[in-house]
């Protein structure tokens, strides 16, 4: 393997799995509206539920099975999201998805997610780490799953 | 087999000098000679068949029906017995819909197994919720094999269709499909044998078979994708409707009536793809001038070196005892297959992770998935001995990451 990538995805990986992976923030449902977002190829499966308040979103739980990436992800997502108004949130999610495609100095409000800059280095993960910011998205505009 | 030599012939390799490709499984690379070959009808040809009374058309048409014969030829069947659909899926589900429409009722019964693709068993799972029949699973053994054994305890007079691989996609493991063959005529079923991962490594040979339907892809054999071919006793194709109607055919059409054309003809609605089945015909040439034995055993002897060395490293589990096909199906302990996928995929080298359409399977293992590496003709030693390196780079990378080790 080529050094310069093993660090890399050693300083990834480092960040995300030692922490968020194997202790989750947030996880569990607890019945607040829902998405539901699936990736059969892979198998990642990820439940998004959000109480929102006066526009503003207040809490985020998850629940899924999936890769350390993924399911990482969810978990840095309902922390650093949590208390964003829904018009912030949903600026951050695009900001989120900007980023991890490679966009340069993105917004420092990404907080911990700002680590997932390193997963634009490997396009096949870009799923993997978006999932749950998408399945937030659909929620944040109205289209929560029965 | 000079496999260097034979690299000259997948340009795929000069554009990615050090690709290690080992998904053959998913899809073979394609060698020149068959991109060449459809090229050649576009450029020279390139026109619409069994329509045009001109020359074009005529040459157009006596390729496709050349091509035709070499695949009959390649699978000891009459050319009116092949019938080209777009891919093994098709194919499959083909079956289903005509011959399972039209001959299954409520309380039959249909044999598929846990070790069979998607493709094989959700076209049955699908007809048997409509018609209420039953589709019931052959149990696997401890090693994930079908046995003769466990075929005979879900057969009975109640069934009709048994659908069932000849080789595994996961595990690489053949069915014991003669006798499963000869035990469903006994009690008046059909046979559909999902060769897929058969027809790139053995001799299929459908009359000694005596299977009633096979179905495999062009792309997982060296041809294009987009082809894919449907062989049926001619008895049985006779007595089945087509399942679509449109252009090419028919016979005779008047305002209620359409006499639709002979076997496989009646099968091959609208414009086919004529490029893609001249160039499954080239790939048939191909692997016949290189001999399936050999193939099978340049192939064999690839992944016994691998295994051998694979086996001495900890921290790994391989799932296929084995294996006819040369597969190997593993994880890297504690570590989901996508995340060990990646490393694969920075030192260019091209698995499969997941459930490989094969989810009953993963359930079966109860593993969230797995990675599959495939050998085939154009894989070489050193394709070896970096998968080899990289597995041990990627035991130790995720101890390091994970903070223990795994054993």
């Amino acid at each position: 393997m080529n050094d310069k990538y093993k660090i890399d995805l050693e300083s990834l990986y480092r960040q995300v799995i030692m922490d968020h992976y194997k202790n989750p923030r947030n996880k569990g449902l607890v019945g607040w509206p829902h998405v539901h977002i699936k990736n059969p190829s892979c198998g990642d499966d990820i439940t998004i539920e959000a109480l929102v308040e006066d526009g503003v979103v207040k809490k985020i739980h998850h629940q899924g099975t999936g890769c350390s990436i993924c399911c990482s992800s969810a978990s840095v997502l309902s922390e650093t999201l949590e208390g964003k108004t829904v018009e912030e949130a949903n600026e951050l999610i695009e900001e989120f998805f900007e980023m991890v495609k490679g966009k340069e100095n993105p917004n420092e409000e990404l907080e911990e997610a700002l680590v997932y800059q390193g997963v634009a280095k490997f396009p096949a993960r870009i799923k993997c780490a978006t999932i749950s910011w998408k399945a937030l998205q659909r929620l944040l505009n109205g289209d929560e799953d029965e | 087999m000079d496999a260097y030599k034979l690299r000259e012939d997948f340009l795929i390799y000069k554009n990615n000098p050090d690709l290690v490709y080992m998904d053959t499984g998913a899809t073979s690379l394609k060698p020149f000679r068959v991109l060449a070959k459809m090229n050649e009808y576009y450029y020279d040809y390139g026109v619409n068949i069994h329509r045009g009374v001109y020359k074009l058309s005529y040459l157009a048409t006596d390729q496709y029906d050349l091509a035709r014969n070499k695949i009959a030829k390649f699978i000891n069947a009459k050319d009116e017995e092949i019938v080209f659909l777009r891919n093994a899926s098709e194919a499959l589900n083909f079956v289903s819909l005509t011959y399972g429409e039209a001959n299954l009722t409520e309380g039959d019964e249909v044999i598929t197994s846990e070790l069979d693709h998607h493709s094989c068993f959700l076209p049955w799972m699908k007809i048997c919720e409509k018609k209420k029949a039953i589709l019931k699973y052959i149990p696997l053994t401890e090693d994930g094999r079908v046995t003769i054994e466990n075929f005979k305890k879900v057969l009975s007079n109640k069934t009709k269709v048994v659908a069932i691989h000849y080789y595994s996609n996961v595990f690489g493991f053949r069915s014991p499909i003669e006798e499963i063959i000869k035990l469903a005529h006994e009690v008046g079923a059909i046979v559909i044998v999902d060769a897929a991962q058969a027809v790139a490594h053995t001799k299929v040979d459908v009359k000694e078979l005596d299977c009633d339907f096979l179905a495999f892809s062009g792309h997982k054999m060296l041809g294009p994708m987009g082809i894919g071919i449907l062989y049926g006793k001619k008895k049985i194709l006779k007595k089945l409707d087509p399942l679509y109607y449109g252009g090419d055919m028919n016979d005779e059409v008047s305002k209620n009536k359409v006499e639709v054309k002979e076997i496989p003809y009646r099968f091959e609605t609208g414009t086919p793809a004529v490029a893609e089945a001249i160039g499954l015909g080239e790939a048939v040439d191909y692997i016949n001038e290189l001999g399936l034995e050999n193939i099978h055993k340049y192939t064999k002897d690839l992944y016994n070196y691998t295994i051998e060395k694979l086996q001495n490293i900890k921290g790994i589990t391989i799932y296929n005892k084995n294996p006819e096909l040369p597969i190997i199906a593993f994880n890297i302990n504690g570590v989901h297959p996508h995340d060990a996928a990646t490393l694969f995929d920075e030192a260019n080298i091209c698995l499969r992770a997941g459930h490989h359409c094969a989810q009953l399977l993963t359930k079966w293992l109860g593993v969230t998935g797995t990675l599959r590496g495939s050998f085939y003709i154009y894989n070489t030693i050193e394709d070896c001995d970096k998968f080899i390196n990289t597995v041990i780079d990627a035991v130790k990378f995720f101890e390091k990451i994970n903070g223990e080790s795994y054993e």
